[in-house]
């Protein structure tokens, strides 16, 4: 164990691990908001509040078929992300005439429904959910303890988040939903059925939202409010970020988790609102956002 | 002569007869956090517990009408006394009993203080309230974190435990009981190297168990409560704390915590509580028809105390003759009488509104020590009456003369 | 350009202000007879919160502007003015203007961050710097984190009126509500209000025209706050408490509710949305968790059908304004 400006090294990589982590959870949140806004020009407040319900699907699943974890990866996005394209069909599609202010409206509504349902079911304590057996325990590094699940959350979100980018920017799909969102008519009169491509791209935003609830389940305990708490942050994200770049929302994701796991050592009470005080400056001095194009 | 005699007889077996068949009618207000992380310490369980001390106070006591009403305060003191406010001047509810959360005791006890009534904590710890904050309208049952803190805190020094680093919960509460344990460790010897707050109903305790293992401490002093302190236990084995040589010392962990971490995990931990349901067979019994209520629960002290709050307070309103209209004239009669119920024995209530009683230093046995479901601790040490709660003259309560 | 609220009024009455005079004395005589009917305290709480939804409705109804963060000048005023009260000696006067002050200059720097950026970007601009200043109230000492500031003194008003008394302090608050809902109003109609209306249908022409557009909202943005400041610093001393749910976000959420469910860009709309949606809390509160649930579906109802609100439709349907 060493000291670097008189931190002990265990303290510093450790707080550093921690961003990692946290940032995962920004990289995958705030990237599927980009999706979700590229397509749909609308902001999914709603984002927190599936990210909880994967965490509480994967919860379910384990309490009422036994199945555990890697199932829960798989199944619980899929469940959510097709509630997802329920309420896209339902509700968010009769907005898209309208101003983008009423689909955040109207997904705040729906956050808060969510999030009522789940409080009034399983109370707003947390809920436990264990780390797999096979992520249990640790490898001891010498400078530091690195548990072996927070190692695995870096690794899956990195793997989602590059093979999301990949995707949309490297394949034709990708490269047909991006036409979509410039022009939406033209790509119809290509012959290309918009309407579902927009449920879907809406769903599969969601999923990933759930996909970063069940892999917050065993570090973060299940609570009706683990979505609100972090969403809000995400926005922070997405705004220094800017909307305009997949690659801009998770680049900036994990760089302002590591700069506020630095915070904490460093600063700790100003850990909370680091993000915030970098929104502002970010605003001040480049207002489409570091990654975003001028709107 | 022998007429006026007669008459006076008379009068007197019929002013008895009256006095025997007086109607006593009272409300009472269980207000508790019904949905979040104390909602197993108090909760549920504490309106259980209510109902048991009334329908054992009536059927003694026939005359007596007791009306209950329930409230949520979600932990927020806002809530918290505006319910207090609405219940004492729009529901007539004359006491209200429970309120664990320090913040929130401390602003319901404002409201009673202000309207006049009764308000009688069992849930909540800050020693404040029977300290500078008391009044003449607010008991305290059950608990407070001085006794915690000389209870747990001087005995975790005294076996080696002697520098701590604190993980506190930011409010009220978990700074009440961060100060009294910093001053029974200092006192018993033991130095504090660190501390660190935390938010209430936090999820992610990782950052600060990183700095509570960077201090070095032997120990780390969790003053937190709820599913607080069971989120710290789980997470601190998870980054290898107690493995890596330091050890946990739940400030206040209940039966209920102990129950939802699980012997394996628990098993070790040091705490002190003030009842213990297993302890004897009238605790026993009375668990057994709480169980009724709470199927699969444990009931806590909190619930004990609530049990024997209510019974007090409809004696001192028997006393009364129903007038219980006057808080401070409630108060001060159940200050006067002694108490005796089944679940915490013969006591007193000090002026400074501190009911006292023996407190008990309790270890988590060993998975393979519990003989039966709920047989969570062996009994380490009985701390006497006497030396369990803080002395009256150091509380600096403003109802207690010099 | 889309605006948010449509306009309302189809065909413009000859007698158009004649229904908001005959709205007000109704208003007015209601509020006078109500605190002897129903409990005080309650209608005092629901006047701060109405007065409060009004200044927000002067962003989003005259502006179109969405501020999802209001809570920070609703509750930084309340934390002000409970903290000069108690820990200063502050005369109640004094405390709310404290209070109002601290949210004003709290709205003068949020506004000129967020004035930045335009429709969604401005709206989650307002929201984070509102959760960066309940991240702040939470660590700051004098804000008393989870146990707030409590046991306010109500004070003597002016060195004579004993605000301990229920009806003199309903009142004053009274007073302050009429005070504050009457500037709003006299803000929409002077030429200033005209500006923002214009801005709030079509920017582009309103610049084009030679107004400095972003100096107009910024004035609005400070005014709205600073009342929303008014708002809080009473509601401060009314409750004697001041705590950390008046700067978190569900807070801002819910102005934002009251607003819809009364109607966006009418003048009755916030104080009627505010007394609805008290009463609905206040009634539901023995099943207390589905009011969040409840409050959501009203949201989702609202955008979705119902987008004029109570007061909207029925200006709409009578053709007249409110």
């Amino acid at each position: 164990m060493f000291e670097i400006f008189g931190i002990p090294s265990t303290a510093l990589f450790g707080q550093l691990l921690i961003g990692l982590i946290n940032g995962s959870f920004y990289a995958l949140l705030s990237l599927g908001l980009a999706v979700i806004f590229g397509m749909l020009n609308i902001i999914n407040f709603s984002h927190g509040a599936q990210y909880m319900m994967g965490a509480f699907t994967a919860y379910l699943i384990l309490k009422y078929s036994g199945l555990g974890y890697w199932p829960a990866l798989i199944v619980a996005p899929i469940i959510v992300g097709f509630t997802g394209i329920i309420v896209e069909r339902l509700f968010l599609q009769r907005l898209y005439k309208l101003d983008h202010l009423y689909g955040l409206l109207l997904t705040f509504g729906l956050a808060l429904i969510f999030e009522g349902v789940a409080r009034n079911y399983f109370g707003s304590a947390g809920l436990p959910y264990t780390v797999p057996d096979s992520l249990r325990g640790g490898q001891n590094l010498g400078f530091m303890f690195l548990p072996n699940y927070r190692a695995w959350v870096i690794a899956a979100s990195l793997v989602i988040c590059i093979g999301t980018w990949f995707v949309i920017e490297r394949t034709r799909l990708g490269a047909y939903l991006r036409a979509a969102t410039e022009n939406p008519t033209l790509v119809r009169a290509f012959g290309i059925n918009v309407p579902r491509m927009i449920t879907l791209t809406y769903g599969f935003g969601v999923a990933l939202a759930a996909f970063a609830g069940v892999m917050a389940a065993p570090i973060y305990n299940v609570s009706p409010q683990m979505g609100s708490e972090l969403i809000i942050v995400v926005f922070a994200v997405v705004v220094i970020g800017g909307m305009g770049s997949i690659l801009g929302a998770i680049v900036t994701g994990f760089g302002l988790g590591v700069i506020e796991g630095l915070t904490k050592v460093f600063f700790p009470e100003a850990s909370n609102t680091v993000i915030f005080v970098i929104m502002a400056i970010v605003l001040l001095v480049r207002p489409a956002g570091l990654f975003g194009r001028r709107a | 002569m022998r007429k006026t005699l007669g008459l006076a007889a008379f009068a007197a077996v019929l002013a008895c007869g009256a006095a025997s068949a007086q109607q006593v009618n009272v409300k009472i207000g269980v207000l508790s956090d019904m949905s979040s992380l104390y909602a197993d310490i108090g909760g549920p369980g504490s309106v259980a517990a209510a109902k048991m001390a009334i329908a054992d106070f009536t059927k003694d006591n026939p005359n007596v009408k007791v009306e209950m009403i329930i409230g949520d305060h979600q932990n927020k003191p806002d809530i918290g006394s505006q319910i207090a406010n609405q219940w004492y001047d729009v529901d007539k509810v004359d006491m209200i009993v429970d309120v664990p959360n320090s913040g929130v005791a401390l602003a319901v006890s404002q409201v009673a203080n202000q309207k006049n009534k009764v308000f009688i904590v069992s849930g909540a710890a800050a020693s404040d309230l029977t300290g500078p904050k008391c009044n003449a309208n607010t008991i305290h049952w059950t608990y407070d974190t001085w006794m915690l803190a000389n209870g747990t805190g001087t005995a975790i020094v005294k076996t080696g435990g002697n520098t701590w680093f604190f993980l506190t919960s930011d409010y009220a509460f978990g700074h009440a009981l961060e100060r009294d344990t910093m001053a029974a460790v200092e006192k018993a010897g033991g130095k504090v190297l660190g501390k660190v707050r935390h938010p209430l109903n936090t999820n992610d305790f990782s950052s600060f168990l990183l700095q509570a293992q960077s201090s070095k401490a032997k120990v780390i002093g969790l003053a937190n409560a709820g599913g607080d302190t069971i989120n710290s236990i789980k997470q601190a084995a998870e980054f290898g704390i107690v493995k890596g040589g330091q050890s946990l010392a739940g400030l206040l962990v209940f039966a209920s915590d102990v129950a939802a971490l699980g012997l394996p995990t628990a098993q070790g931990l040091v705490l002190t509580e003030t009842w213990y349901w297993d302890m004897n067979d009238t605790n026993r019994a009375w668990t057994k028809r709480w169980q009724q209520e709470r199927q699969g629960k444990w009931p806590t002290m909190i619930h004990a105390g609530v049990y024997a709050g209510v019974l007090h307070y409809l004696k001192a309103a028997v006393a009364l003759k129903g007038n219980v209209s006057d808080g401070k004239t409630v108060v001060a009669q159940m200050k006067s009488m002694p108490t005796d119920d089944p679940l915490f024995g013969k006591g007193t209530i000090r002026p400074d509104g501190r009911k006292i009683h023996p407190a008990y230093l309790l270890e988590v046995k060993k998975p393979e020590e519990s003989k039966h479901p709920g047989d969570f601790y062996k009994v380490r040490a009985t701390i006497p009456t006497e030396e369990a709660f803080r002395p009256l003259k150091e509380g600096s309560c403003p109802l207690v003369s010099g | 350009m889309e605006h948010v609220a449509d306009p309302l009024v189809k065909k413009p009455s000859v007698l158009r202000s004649q229904s908001e005079t005959i709205g007000f004395v109704i208003m007015t005589a209601a509020l006078v007879i109500a605190p002897f009917v129903t409990y005080p305290l309650f209608l005092m709480q629901a006047m701060c919160f109405a007065l409060f939804a009004c200044a927000f409705n002067l962003l989003i109804g005259y502006v179109g502007l969405l501020s999802f963060g209001h809570a920070l000048y609703f509750g930084w005023a309340s934390y002000l003015s409970a903290y000069s009260a108690k820990a200063w000696g502050f005369p109640p006067e004094l405390a709310i203007l404290t209070g109002t002050a601290t949210a004003a200059v709290c709205g003068l720097v949020a506004g000129s961050l967020a004035i930045r950026r335009q429709g969604i970007y401005f709206a989650m601009i307002t929201l984070a710097l509102a959760q960066m200043m309940y991240f702040f109230a939470l660590q700051a000492k004098f804000t008393g984190g989870e146990d707030g500031i409590q046991a306010v003194p109500r004070g003597v008003l002016f060195g004579i009126i004993n605000l301990k008394n229920e009806m003199s302090m309903y009142a004053v608050v009274l007073i302050i509500f009429l005070a504050g809902f009457m500037f709003i109003y006299r803000i929409i109609h002077s030429p200033f209000g005209e500006v923002l209306k214009a801005i709030r249908e079509n920017e582009a022409r309103a610049i084009s025209l030679g107004y400095k557009t972003d100096r107009y909202k910024l004035v609005a943005f400070v005014l709205s706050a600073t009342l929303a400041g008014v708002a809080g610093a009473t509601k401060a001393i009314v409750l004697q408490l001041a705590s950390l749910t008046d700067v978190n976000w569900p807070m801002s959420g819910e102005v934002v509710l009251m607003t819809l469910v009364g109607g966006l860009g009418t003048i009755f709309g916030p104080v009627v949305g505010a007394f609805a949606i008290l009463v609905m809390q206040f009634k539901l509160a023995p099943i207390g968790e589905w009011v969040l649930v409840i409050q959501g579906a009203i949201f989702v109802s609202c955008v979705l059908l119902f987008r004029r609100g109570v007061i909207g439709e029925i200006a709409n349907k009578l053709h007249i304004r409110l």
